[in-house]
């Protein structure tokens, strides 16, 4: 046996804080938070081991050190009439083939005093019963207080790791069948057209498009810098369309391999002086807008600072087209270059 | 700093019960101004604001906030509530205001998220 199990022990001075020097990066936190929330999600029934070797208080203890041995297990539960009555694990065998009373009964040797789970609790409780108590196994038991199975530290790692692989399939699925998109499909040019209405003064409902144009981004492969500089960039044209345009117009994506174009569409009132509209600070936004936390006169210049290229065409009295445009690093989007 | 332990120290409600609590949130940010958030944030911060429209929780959802703090006690609109539980983002209420809020977390150690340079 080792003397200290790394999971046990207590972790020294300088390990804590050096754990908390270090600085946890978005990829770390994220994974933290989706295990984290496993530990509340799981339910101890479902990771336990059900097929569980016991004991009973008059057997022998040189009896349980071979069922031990040929288990490659630390403890049993002792069960008597059914009901769970205490544990025997390896350190009690020890201390019996100090006194050499090997022949000696269970009960004699057993720790009577036991912490258990319920069956129905989340795996944090166990964690925590884990980490209080230094034990290695608990024994769980079901609302009727019957035995039902043990738990240890290795089947919560493993339950954790199977629903993580389940999460991580179900969304590779989700992103191999997108972003296979480019390649699977085949043309001299493809291009994926997305297209979006957007309402006049619909302030309830602004950034909604926004919303499935970043996801649809990122479900198509692409990196979470550029879903975030597109993100911001047809957000800010999204609500120019529900501040400014008379009867709404279309906000448009078109992805491919290599760039992304974003486009806003409406049909008046038109920009009189383009120069004037690109000045940061410029507004002709009402007070209601400006109450909302937009209309600064910033959305253009956001824009321009989000995309690599950005252009305008606007008459008065017959409406405005704004294009933005990202290119993607060739890696992005799984595409091949095609110009 | 966990997103728990700033709600403690913002003496703040919590208004999404069915959001998790226990993420880690890197820094802060504070502005009335969208625009301003969307321009001059960092991804993984919370967002405090004394906005209560939907565009807030939309806004923090584009620019990657991971919980947005009303300041002053202000109470959202029912939409802005729906939209947050929708889309998994916390929403707490703080009585304190902007400013206090701020120096609480601050000193507290949770850095500011606020970037001058453009990316």
């Amino acid at each position: 046996m080792s003397p200290t199990s790394p999971l046990t022990r207590t972790p020294t001075a300088q390990e804590t804080r050096g754990r908390r020097d270090r600085s946890i990066t978005d990829k770390d936190a994220n994974a933290i938070n989706r295990v984290e929330e496993l530990s509340y999600d799981l339910k101890i029934h479902e990771v336990m081991t059900r097929q569980m070797k016991i004991a009973s208080p008059e057997m022998p203890l040189a009896n349980v050190l071979e069922i031990l041995r040929i288990n490659h297990i630390s403890g049993v539960p002792v069960v008597k009439d059914s009901e769970l009555i205490g544990i025997l694990s390896l350190e009690d065998i020890v201390r019996a083939m100090q006194k050499n009373e090997l022949s000696a009964p269970v009960s004699q040797y057993m720790t009577r005093k036991i912490i258990t789970v319920a069956s129905y609790d989340s795996i944090v409780s166990a964690i925590q019963k884990f980490s209080d108590s230094r034990l290695g196994r608990l024994p769980v038991l079901d609302e009727n207080n019957k035995l039902v199975g043990m738990i240890t530290k290795g089947d919560i790692t493993r339950g954790i790791l199977v629903a993580l692989q389940k999460d991580y399939k179900e969304e590779e699925v989700r992103r191999y069948r997108a972003s296979h998109l480019f390649e699977d499909i085949v043309s001299d040019r493809t291009t994926l057209v997305l297209r979006y209405n957007i309402k006049a003064h619909d302030f309830t409902h602004g950034g909604n498009a926004s919303s499935h144009i970043k996801r649809a981004l990122l479900r198509l492969g692409a990196d979470p810098q550029t879903a975030r500089r597109c993100g911001i960039a047809v957000y800010e044209a999204e609500i120019n369309l529900i501040i400014h345009s008379t009867n709404g117009g279309i906000l448009k994506l078109e992805v491919e391999s290599h760039r992304i174009t974003m486009s806003t569409t409406d049909d008046g009132p038109g920009i009189e002086n383009i120069e004037q509209v690109l000045q940061p600070g410029y507004s002709t936004a009402t007070e209601q807008v400006r109450e909302m936390g937009f209309g600064a006169g910033m959305g253009l210049v956001n824009i321009k600072r989000c995309v690599d290229k950005m252009d305008i065409e606007s008459t008065v009295g017959k409406g405005t087209k704004l294009t933005m445009r990202i290119y993607v690093p060739t890696e992005n989007l799984n595409g091949r270059k095609d110009d | 700093m966990n997103l728990k332990k700033i709600i403690e120290l913002a003496n703040g409600h919590l208004l999404t019960p069915q959001t998790n609590i226990n993420i880690e949130i890197n820094g802060g940010y504070g502005a009335d101004l969208m625009s301003d958030v969307l321009a001059f944030s960092q991804p993984n911060s919370v967002l405090l604001t004394g906005l209560t429209n939907p565009q807030v929780v939309r806004t923090a959802q584009m620019a990657e906030f991971h919980a947005i703090i009303f300041v002053r006690g202000k109470q959202p609109q029912a939409e802005t509530l729906l939209i947050a539980a929708q889309e998994n983002i916390p929403l707490i209420s703080s009585p304190f205001g902007m400013f206090e809020l701020s120096g609480r977390l601050h000193q507290a150690g949770l850095p500011s998220f606020e970037s001058n340079e453009s990316n």
